[in-house]
């Protein structure tokens, strides 16, 4: 099983990488950009015995490490 | 006085933290990260900087999970001292031994020069030799520096006077060289005995180096 875990800042937290980004796409004429947030993917490869069970591990894995909750949300996708 | 000062995989600064103390007099083990216990007698506990782990994930996010952590944490839960500097200070935020967190440099560079901060309360162990409002001349380095609290735990910081030093210039008129939330350079916690700065007051023990005046900081913790 694969878990791709996103992790982002959370909104209301300027992402300082973001901003960058989104005056450069500016600068080359890409003027339809409103907002630029750049995070990070953390791909695992793991055994479970269901779905359900990888994603209640792999949320555990998240709020220990994966993540600082005080400043990124993470969102979840098991694929099999 | 006896410091403990633990070194993990990717520390660079354990030298110069030491050579500070021993410039001071005092006497300074450094303990391998593997450790589950710490040395016998310690007064104080300095987390020095670096790149704990290559700063992979986030800066301090891995070292947090060092056996000696544990030790380090039932320390401070005892009254113990502890100071982190730097790398040191992101450790004791991922530990959630001191409150919010680490981003990135607003402007993305690494910042490396001096830097004047303001001495916010010297109600604390760490700042008791300086004074309020007083200008101090200490060197900075690092990438993710950029300090973030939510509001209601930046009003909390406020209300119990954790804010201890924030970013100026020689005037100290504010001066933000990384976006840190109302300029701030270093906290407490609550019971005001740990303590994290980025700056660094160990590299500035001598005039030679351009400054002494973290030798003021340094010896708060010295009875």
């Amino acid at each position: 099983m694969k878990a791709i875990v996103n992790v982002y800042l959370k909104e209301g937290v300027l992402d300082p990488q973001g901003k960058a980004v989104h005056h450069a796409l500016g600068a080359l004429g890409f003027d339809s950009v409103e907002n630029v947030r750049i995070g990070k993917q953390i791909v695992l490869d793991l055994k479970a015995e269901s779905m359900r069970e990888a994603e209640k591990e792999v949320e555990k894995m998240c709020e220990t490490l994966l993540a600082n909750t005080v400043i990124e949300d993470y969102s979840i996708e098991i694929v099999q | 006085m006896r410091i403990a000062v633990p070194q993990f995989p990717g520390t660079n600064c354990e030298f110069d933290t030491k050579y500070a103390f021993e410039h001071l007099g005092h006497d300074v083990r450094i303990v391998w990260h593997e450790e589950e216990r710490l040395p016998a007698d310690i007064d104080l506990i300095v987390v020095p900087g670096g790149f704990s782990y290559g700063d992979y994930l986030r800066s301090g996010a891995i070292a947090r999970f060092s056996p000696i952590m544990k030790a380090i944490k039932a320390y401070a839960d005892n009254g113990g001292y502890v100071l982190g500097i730097c790398n040191g200070f992101q450790i004791l935020l991922e530990s959630h031994m001191l409150p919010g967190a680490m981003k990135r440099n607003e402007n993305l560079h690494f910042v490396s020069k001096h830097q004047y901060l303001k001495v916010e309360n010297c109600d604390n162990r760490f700042l008791r030799k300086c004074k309020e409002g007083e200008i101090l001349n200490i060197p900075i380095a690092h990438a993710e520096g950029n300090y973030f609290i939510e509001e209601d735990g930046l009003k909390k910081l406020y209300d119990n006077g954790q804010i201890l030093l924030t970013y100026c210039d020689e005037k100290g008129n504010p001066d933000n060289p990384n976006g840190s939330v109302d300029n701030i350079a270093g906290i407490c916690n609550e019971a005001r005995n740990v303590f994290g700065l980025m700056p660094h007051p160990e590299r500035a023990v001598e005039t030679v180096l351009g400054s002494d005046d973290g030798i003021r900081m340094l010896e708060g913790f010295l009875s």
